[in-house]
């Protein structure tokens, strides 16, 4: 058998790959971190918040050396219609932080200089274009003409996850099974942000919003950073392109829909991304995560949970990569030992427990419909005009009948509580 | 400034990219792509990188964002092949 370059060879800097070669090196193992983009975040997308839970499990005390936003201390849902918005605003006074909003440019670059601190070899500007298997094992990688082998290989390739099909672990990713999002991010004064949305410096607001999608499976988020505004919506692809208006059209809309254009006035666009998001939670998850050589960690294994009001795919990532560094440090058949950390850790149990919840996403009047009755009868109760107004009851029975019939009704109700 | 409503090229003009000129890392058969009935790529694709151009789908990788959505949506398969840009080109988020 060939001499091992490294002991492992994680692949893609993000949380997942980062938090794995972490705590390898730390360790002591001689591990190599690879990274397509020019820096570790170049490549990377997402709505903006990560639950720091996860960096504490990787290292009591990385949160406060990690390059966070602004410390979330309201959570807004919004439900918008046409010319119309009702947000409900809940904040928890003198809570402890539980999640920040994050750049990924910037918090993925800073924890690859952590890798780097423990002694790997982080190598961004690296594309890895295949897998090296012999005798039915995985034991290195391709990039180019090159080759390097390692005792194991990580692969953090992202929801795309080239490696883990390569591998033959999983086909590729079905449409059904992902949103697709899409983002801007707006500059913005700290003091404007702070004001509008009703904040202290260093703290922030999370906004999820539904009515935004013309009734498509989706929604729309906000994210306020230090100094800038992440704005997006997800979208479910299958319905994008059933429905056949250009989704970055419908994204314009939303980010011109009143309410949402009075948070962000006087700001300036200064980046616009895409990304493939994990959207079915449990049910999404391949049923093979590793074969002799490879582990499959964070997007790339699909690990992700939607309810509507939390989305988390970062503090999955780094969970998972956690997983893997300690299967890998165990003695013994690295694959189960990485499905039981995946237990022991609660990654696991964290996705069966919401494994049905996106089946809320099904109930296609969530899109529309129900965020216009909302509207509608908020509208209809605040008006007064001097004309002598409807009776109450019957008004409000008009409305929502309106928008959906009672056996209409019946069934959203009862599919949202099977679902949940 | 102020917040106006951004054309898909506008959107990219935010982005740096760095173009791996003749060497496209997506590749489209656009015989397949003239059969195709749904063409969810035109809709879809974040970048609008396909574009309806006089009755044929026409495919520009430049502005790509590397998401995978055309992949995974491409009905009758006409994106053939779908990698990542080679190492040091495609887009660069500075701020997402």
């Amino acid at each position: 058998m060939a001499e091992e370059d490294f002991d492992a060879i994680v692949v893609g800097a993000g949380p997942s790959g980062s938090a794995c070669a972490y705590t390898l090196a730390k360790a002591g193992k001689n591990v190599l971190l690879l990274e397509r983009g020019d820096s570790a975040g170049a490549k990377n997308v997402s709505g903006g918040r990560l639950y720091t839970y996860a960096l504490e499990l990787v290292e009591p005390g990385l949160t406060q050396r990690a390059p966070l936003q602004r410390k979330i201390v309201r959570e807004q849902i919004m439900l918008l219609s046409d010319g119309q918005a009702t947000t409900i605003d809940h904040a928890e006074y003198g809570k402890e932080a539980e999640s920040y909003s994050v750049v990924r440019a910037t918090l993925d670059e800073w924890f690859a200089g952590e890798v780097e601190a423990q002694g790997a070899s982080v190598v961004p500007g690296m594309r890895v274009d295949g897998l090296l298997e012999e005798n039915g094992r995985i034991v290195g990688i391709k990039v180019g003409e090159d080759e390097m082998r390692a005792g194991i290989v990580v692969a953090c390739d992202g929801v795309n996850s080239m490696l883990g099909r390569q591998a033959g672990l999983f086909d590729d990713v079905k449409a059904s099974a992902v949103g697709v999002g899409v983002k801007e991010t707006i500059e913005l004064a700290p003091a404007v942000i702070n004001q509008r949305f009703g904040v202290k410096d260093g703290e922030g607001a999370a906004r999820v919003a539904i009515g935004c999608t013309e009734g498509i499976s989706g929604g729309g988020f906000l994210y306020t950073n230090k100094d800038s505004i992440s704005l997006g919506i997800v979208f479910n692809p299958e319905q994008a392109a059933r429905h056949g208006r250009q989704i970055q059209e419908i994204f314009q809309d939303f980010k011109l829909h009143p309410a949402i254009a009075a948070l962000i006035e006087g700001g300036t666009s200064v980046e616009y991304g895409a990304h493939l998001v994990p959207e079915i939670g449990f049910h999404g998850v391949p049923q093979r995560l590793y074969r002799d050589g490879l582990l499959v960690a964070g997007d790339a294994a699909q690990f992700g949970i939607n309810t509507g009001m939390i989305i988390r795919g970062m503090d999955l990532a780094l969970v998972s990569g956690l997983a893997a560094a300690r299967a890998i440090l165990q003695d013994g058949d690295t694959g189960p030992a990485y499905m039981a950390q995946l237990e022991q850790l609660m990654l696991l149990p964290n996705l069966r427990a919401y494994a049905e919840f996106h089946g809320i996403f099904g109930i296609s009047r969530i899109f529309k419909e129900y965020p216009d009755l909302a509207n509608e009868a908020l509208r209809f109760l605040f008006t007064v005009d001097g004309q002598v107004p409807p009776p109450m009851i019957k008004k409000l029975k008009a409305i929502v009948t309106s928008k959906a019939s009672y056996v209409q009704l019946a069934k959203d109700a009862w599919k949202g509580y099977r679902s949940v | 400034m102020s917040i106006k409503r951004l054309s898909p090229e506008e959107l990219l003009a935010l982005d740096r990219f760095a173009v791996d000129e003749g060497n496209p890392h997506i590749v489209v058969d656009k015989a397949i792509c003239a059969r195709c009935e749904q063409r969810p790529c035109l809709v879809v694709c974040p970048a609008r990188c396909y574009q309806l151009k006089d009755g044929q789908v026409h495919f520009e990788y430049a502005g790509c964002l590397e998401c995978g959505t055309c992949r995974v949506m491409c009905s009758d398969k006409g994106v053939t092949d779908w990698n990542y840009p080679r190492a040091t080109f495609g887009v660069t988020y500075r701020c997402s």
